[in-house]
């Protein structure tokens, strides 16, 4: 496919229909909040870009993103718009490996330089860069060097967006997320560079690229067409929350938008996987559910396009959009519970309460009867003592 | 330290302290007043104490006409923040469940529109009853700072678990760890200063009840 063609152009040459590609851009539309009115000028805006170099960086990750992103929507139009940006690099989704594999990043970089998006997926190890190299460039150097001339970088998966399992408690590569990362390592040269005065030179600090996390475990393919599309119409990245997410996706939790809400209102609850509650399809709070507390779009797009999403299927949400998830204290209590055995300190408290207890009330007593002993009454001739 | 850190800190080793000290310390002042015992009454009984010490528990819960004339106020907010708080607490469904985790025990919870709106009622009457206590000369007067202290004590965990409730202000792990440290200082607190009477409350009551039955008469 000719990489300056445009993504109308790729679109018709696939087959894609006027009327799917509208339809696409009026679902867009809605996903972003967006009014009915804009569905034309995003029709525009895609319908004239040029294909976009992405270049997509897979650092610490199992590789779940990027099945989520070709597996699911692979049939749909969405599929499409994603197989029509010109995707320059991508170790799981290229044919070139090696040399050839470096030098097809060193191009895309070279002829889009300040244009291309730069995707990451996984987190960065900085307790020993050795963990994760790719061509033997360390996760680090990678970044640092690809970021530089990068329009936009956007952190898919929970990894790449806040540390994910990689971070998890004890954390043993220290990796962080492409944010943190960005934070504290953003301006300096990258090792790779070390022998050579004119790359150093050129190089330039990375902490103020624009950034836009797509969390989850995986993210929802739709939500990352969604961000591509937003940023080809509006050439800037879309209204973010405080974690760095577009807030037309992540704006509303999970718990707001379920199906089963009205039974948590009711006070209806499932208790176990398999009693009546569960049967009859009633809140997962009880068991684990982190609807509640995170954000995601999983309740309104769905997933395997628009079939279901783990609370419909029974399983409470785990979370896997926010931040440290996997910590959460175990996915299967809710996260109002105590992480450890209260029952048991309590038992101990009141073996030690009723110990001290007794041997405060015991010194009591005597105190009393010493002082009742040691008591000297007062008598009207004593009142006038003093007179 | 992340939100999320700093609510499985609240929710873990920073809960196990409070429940330590709360209940330690209940025990003691409970036990420390049961084993000070009171002087033998050597005069001949004219009643049943027993009977008269658990009729006086439950019959102080209806306030005498004169009291409600005099202090109409105290007792209608008193008596509504009261039941406010006590089915907020027990009848909200992750309270239910924080309960069970820790007793092992279910019972039904009641719609959370409910306890939202039994929530703000509170919320309303708790700061009505501090104005109150702000601007009556005589309540002024009386007040010292435990009593706003008690006051703040009680307000924090009601107005944490609303903000938490609607996920106001902050993300949500931030809301809840919040709403739960509240219940912690509550807790730490709770054996020192006069928040104790939800115990003593009905010791007191049987006290004066058991006294009055002996003689024969209504307390």
């Amino acid at each position: 496919m000719p990489k300056d063609q445009s993504i109308g152009e790729a679109l018709r040459a696939r087959g894609i229909s006027r009327r799917g590609f509208l339809k696409f851009c009026a679902a867009t539309a809605s996903l972003m909040a967006l009014p009915p009115s804009m569905v034309p000028i995003i029709a525009q805006a895609l319908e004239r870009a040029r294909r976009p170099s992405v270049i997509w960086l897979s650092f610490q990750e199992c590789t779940g993103c990027t099945e989520s992103l070709t597996r699911s929507h692979s049939p749909t139009v969405e599929g499409l718009i994603f197989d029509t940006i010109s995707l320059d690099y991508h170790h799981t989704l290229q044919a070139a490996s090696g040399a050839a594999a470096e030098a097809a990043r060193a191009a895309a970089m070279q002829e889009n330089w300040g244009n291309y998006i730069l995707v990451v997926d996984g987190s960065i190890p900085v307790g020993d860069p050795g963990y994760s190299t790719i061509a033997g460039i360390s996760n680090m150097d990678m970044l640092l060097e690809t970021a530089a001339g990068a329009a936009a970088i956007v952190s898919v998966g929970s990894c790449a967006a806040f540390g994910g399992i990689p971070h998890a408690n004890p954390n043993p590569t220290g990796a962080l997320s492409v944010a943190a990362f960005i934070r504290e390592y953003g301006n300096r040269t990258p090792n790779t560079f070390a022998a050579d005065a004119a790359a150093q030179a050129a190089h330039t600090d990375i902490s103020s690229k624009p950034i836009i996390n797509v969390s989850g475990c995986p993210p929802i393919p739709v939500v990352i067409t969604g961000v591509l599309a937003h940023f080809l119409t509006f050439g800037k990245i879309p209204d973010l929350d405080s974690l760095g997410r577009p807030l037309a996706f992540y704006g509303q939790s999970i718990h707001d938008r379920c199906y089963r809400r009205p039974f948590y209102d009711k006070g209806l609850f499932a208790n176990t996987f398999d009693d009546e509650g569960a049967k009859k399809g009633w809140c997962l709070y009880k068991l684990g559910c982190k609807g509640p507390t995170t954000y995601n779009a999983c309740a309104t797009t769905k997933w395997n396009d628009g079939t279901s999403f783990p609370i419909q299927s029974g399983h409470p949400c785990l979370g896997c959009s926010e931040p440290d998830f996997w910590d959460g204290g175990g996915f299967y209590k809710a996260i109002s519970t105590p992480t450890g055995d209260i029952s048991r300190t309590a038992v101990y408290a009141i073996g030690a309460g009723a110990a001290a207890g007794v041997a405060l009330g015991a010194l009591n007593r005597a105190k009393r009867t010493r002082l009742q002993q040691t008591h000297s009454k007062v008598g009207i001739d004593d009142l006038d003592k003093g007179g | 330290m992340s939100a999320a850190e700093l609510l499985m800190w609240i929710r873990g080793p920073a809960l196990q302290f409070a429940t330590v000290v709360f209940v330690i310390g209940v025990v003691v002042r409970i036990l420390e007043i049961l084993v000070l015992g009171r002087k033998q009454d050597l005069a001949a009984a004219r009643g049943s104490a027993l009977a008269g010490g658990l009729r006086t528990i439950f019959s102080r819960s209806v306030p005498d006409r004169g009291t409600l004339q005099r202090s109409t106020f105290n007792v209608v907010a008193g008596y509504i923040f009261h039941f406010g708080i006590f089915l907020a607490l027990f009848f909200f469904a992750p309270h239910i469940l924080f309960l069970h985790d820790v007793f092992g025990v279910y019972w039904p919870s009641l719609p959370t529109q409910f306890i939202d709106a039994v929530t703000v009622v509170t919320m309303i009457t708790l700061l009505a009853v501090l104005l109150h206590r702000i601007s009556h000369k005589v309540m002024r007067y009386l007040s010292r700072s435990s009593d706003y202290l008690a006051w703040l004590l009680t307000f924090l965990p009601v107005l944490t678990g609303y903000l938490a409730f609607h996920r106001i202000g902050l993300t949500p792990p931030m809301l809840m760890a919040l709403h739960i440290a509240s219940v912690e200082l509550l807790m730490v607190a709770f054996p020192f200063t006069k928040l104790m009477h939800a115990f003593t409350l009905v010791m007191a009551r049987y006290y004066n009840g058991a006294m009055a039955g002996r003689k024969g008469v209504n307390a």
